[in-house]
């Protein structure tokens, strides 16, 4: 089967899957798939919100620390949150707070969330959606 | 908010949402799907909770 060709050039996709990463729905919002688009934004902005709010921490990029840096590199898929989070001074997490695990649950699951929000938004200009 | 149900429920919902909305394109079918999902993840969550609950640990 041959693979399908691209609709779009490959500078625009770029575009896209880079506006996807940097606000959750802006991908989708840009190829005219609106709702989608709103409800990434509110449901992966409220989960990460949602995980600062429970205490949990963002990650630093410590590479002496895999799992650690595996857990930052999650934390930074939800794109300019992660790093409004840290202008704002609110990443630093509480370790013995009770709901301390359940925030970085959170704030890990959004950016994974997120990344995979891009793909689709990547193969929608592709084509292949 | 230190229950952890409610925590778990809503985790539920904000994964049943994304997930639902990547995967079908018609609202209705995002709805029944992402209530599918939301139901399940609780399911499983009580299930396994109890499950667990009758180990030593």
């Amino acid at each position: 089967m041959p693979a399908a060709q691209p609709t779009q050039p490959i500078a625009k996709i770029a575009f896209i899957c880079a506006a996807a990463w940097a606000v959750p729905g802006a991908g989708h919002v840009l190829q005219g798939r609106t709702f989608k688009g709103v409800v990434f934004l509110v449901a992966l902005t409220l989960m990460f919100a949602c995980g600062l709010w429970l205490e949990g921490q963002l990650f630093p990029f410590e590479f002496s620390q895999p799992l650690v840096a595996l857990e930052a590199f999650a934390d930074i898929g939800i794109g300019i949150p992660y790093f409004a989070a840290h202008a704002l001074g609110v990443d630093a997490g509480r370790v013995v707070a009770a709901t301390y695990e359940y925030g970085n649950v959170f704030t890990i699951v959004a950016g994974l969330l997120n990344m995979l929000v891009v793909l689709d938004a990547c193969d929608i200009a592709r084509g292949r959606k | 908010m230190s229950s952890h149900l409610l925590l778990m429920a809503l985790f539920s919902l904000f994964v049943s949402a994304v997930f639902a909305t990547l995967m079908q394109d018609d609202p209705r079918e995002q709805v029944r799907l992402g209530a599918r999902m939301f139901g399940g993840f609780m399911l499983v969550g009580l299930v396994l909770g109890w499950v667990l609950f009758f180990f030593p640990l």
